[in-house]
């Protein structure tokens, strides 16, 4: 059984709003760690809007403000006190379209270490190494290590992109959408290496492929207009929902 | 409307359908008993396998949808709950079928006065059957829970043919064989009444999604 009394991640009262407009009204939920935790729903749900909040991505939106608490470990995210770039380093974020930077494979892993002030070669090195193999890349690039990462493979850029989060040993991983630009053998393998990385990391995913939430998550959590509709065990969720509307969204009846 | 609820729509259809194949052949395999109609017997005894290949079918235009479509929720519990009252409408048909032949066997030997309760137990498993298939397709707890009540009567009357059959094989020693047969219809028709219950069970997990087979 989980432990939902020292959830990784928790989100009390929030409620969150783009200038006047709401987008969540009063989330209540806690995310355990090393899990895979799905969050679905139709476009304009606020899924997103509540991955986002976790790193702080939202800061960057002008207009927008939140009221509520969320904690990483027990500390307040949006605390005076955080780091905002210490934060970033905690938990990661792998978005729907890769993002590699236009430089060799091994820059773009190192990137993150070295900015937070890792100079040593032979440890930098062994950074590279560790995360691609996290990633399950390792063995594809190895050989092509100081290659521009721009001639990788959607599939192989993609999980470049994980293993960059990675380099900086994150607690959490965010995955905004993270195969839904890529082709079902590279889906596949992100979908996996999300079933490898749940032994280390907690992940929280949202996607719009319901059957990639049931795949790869062990809890899904069901938004609909802003509002949590259902949080439960993924096996629960997918074969008997409690609510009326999340059975109606998961077997295509509206959404 | 989705293309797997439309298939969901025409399975109901077709559910239904081998439903009251399987209740035709029921009803009339009780009338060639009662009326020593060896002809007829026979023809449920040749129907049954039609019956036997909309199994089939069903059961892979079943398959067809969890591969296709990959249902979740009440939509997979739908086609579930399909598949095992697929299987217990052929189990039903099978045991029509085996009343028919002992109708057919009965029908050439010397004629015996058949006990009410035999007409009466099949009347009431006929309703059975009918009303777990509604309680299937409407998702009718209360028609559900009818079904399972029924069951119990039809439970007391196959235990008093025992007792009946008993006095009757003592009356008549030489029609012993005769008397076998029509505790064996009586048999059969507990059974049918058994497998009412079964649907009437996937009903509920329909409903619910709690599985509550053996009591639970």
């Amino acid at each position: 059984m989980v432990d939902f009394t020292n959830p990784k991640l928790l989100a009390e009262n929030i409620d969150f709003f783009y200038g006047k407009k709401q987008a969540l009204f009063d989330i209540n939920m806690a995310i355990p760690d090393k899990q895979v935790t799905a969050l679905i729903g139709p476009s304009g749900c606020g899924k997103s809007t509540f991955l986002r909040m976790f790193n702080r991505m939202n800061d960057i939106i002008v207009g927008t403000n939140h009221t509520g608490k969320l904690l990483l470990d027990g500390t307040e995210i949006y605390g005076p006190e955080t780091n905002v770039v210490q934060l970033r380093r905690d938990i990661g974020m792998v978005f729907q379209k890769s993002n590699p930077f236009p430089k060799s494979v091994y820059d773009n892993i190192t990137y993150g270490p070295t900015i937070h002030g890792q100079k040593d070669k032979e440890v930098l090195n062994s950074i590279v190494e560790e995360s691609l193999k996290g990633a399950a890349l390792w063995h594809e690039v190895k050989d092509r290590l100081h290659d521009n990462a721009m001639g990788l493979s959607g599939g192989q850029q993609q999980r470049l992109c994980i293993a960059r989060a990675l380099a900086v040993q994150p607690k959490v991983l965010l995955m905004d959408e993270p195969a839904s630009a890529l082709d079902p053998k590279s889906t596949a393998h992100i979908e996996e290496l999300i079933g490898e990385l749940r032994k280390d990391y907690t992940i929280v995913i949202v996607t719009h492929n319901m059957q990639q939430a049931s795949r790869v998550s062990d809890y899904t959590a069901f938004f609909y207009e802003g509002v949590l509709i259902e949080f439960g065990e993924t096996t629960q969720i997918f074969t008997n929902p409690e609510q009326k509307r999340t059975e109606d969204y998961i077997t295509g009846r509206f959404g | 409307m989705l293309h797997i609820h439309r298939e969901i729509e025409d399975l109901k259809r077709r559910i239904v359908l081998e439903a009251t194949m399987a209740e035709d052949n029921l009803r009339d395999s009780i009338r060639a008993l009662m009326n020593r109609d060896a002809e007829l017997a026979l023809e449920i005894v040749d129907k049954d396998k039609a019956l036997d290949e909309q199994e089939v079918e069903f059961e892979e235009e079943c398959l067809k949808i969890l591969a296709l479509y990959q249902p979740v929720a009440v939509d997979l519990r739908y086609i579930v709950a399909f598949l095992k009252v697929n299987n217990d409408i052929e189990r039903i048909g099978d045991l029509a079928s085996n009343i028919a032949r002992g109708a057919a066997s009965l029908a050439v030997k010397e004629e015996l006065a058949i006990p009410a309760d035999i007409p009466v137990m099949s009347e009431m498993v006929q309703k059975m059957l009918k009303k777990s298939i509604e309680a299937l397709i409407d998702l009718d707890h209360k028609k559900s829970q009818k079904v399972q009540n029924m069951d119990d009567k039809v439970d007391e009357l196959h235990h008093s043919m025992y007792k009946i059959v008993g006095q009757r094989i003592q009356e008549y020693p030489d029609l012993v064989d005769s008397w076998m047969e029509v505790l064996g219809t009586s048999r059969y028709l507990e059974r049918i009444a058994d497998h009412c219950t079964n649907i009437c069970e996937d009903v509920e997990y329909m409903l619910s999604g709690q599985i509550i087979r053996h009591g639970n």
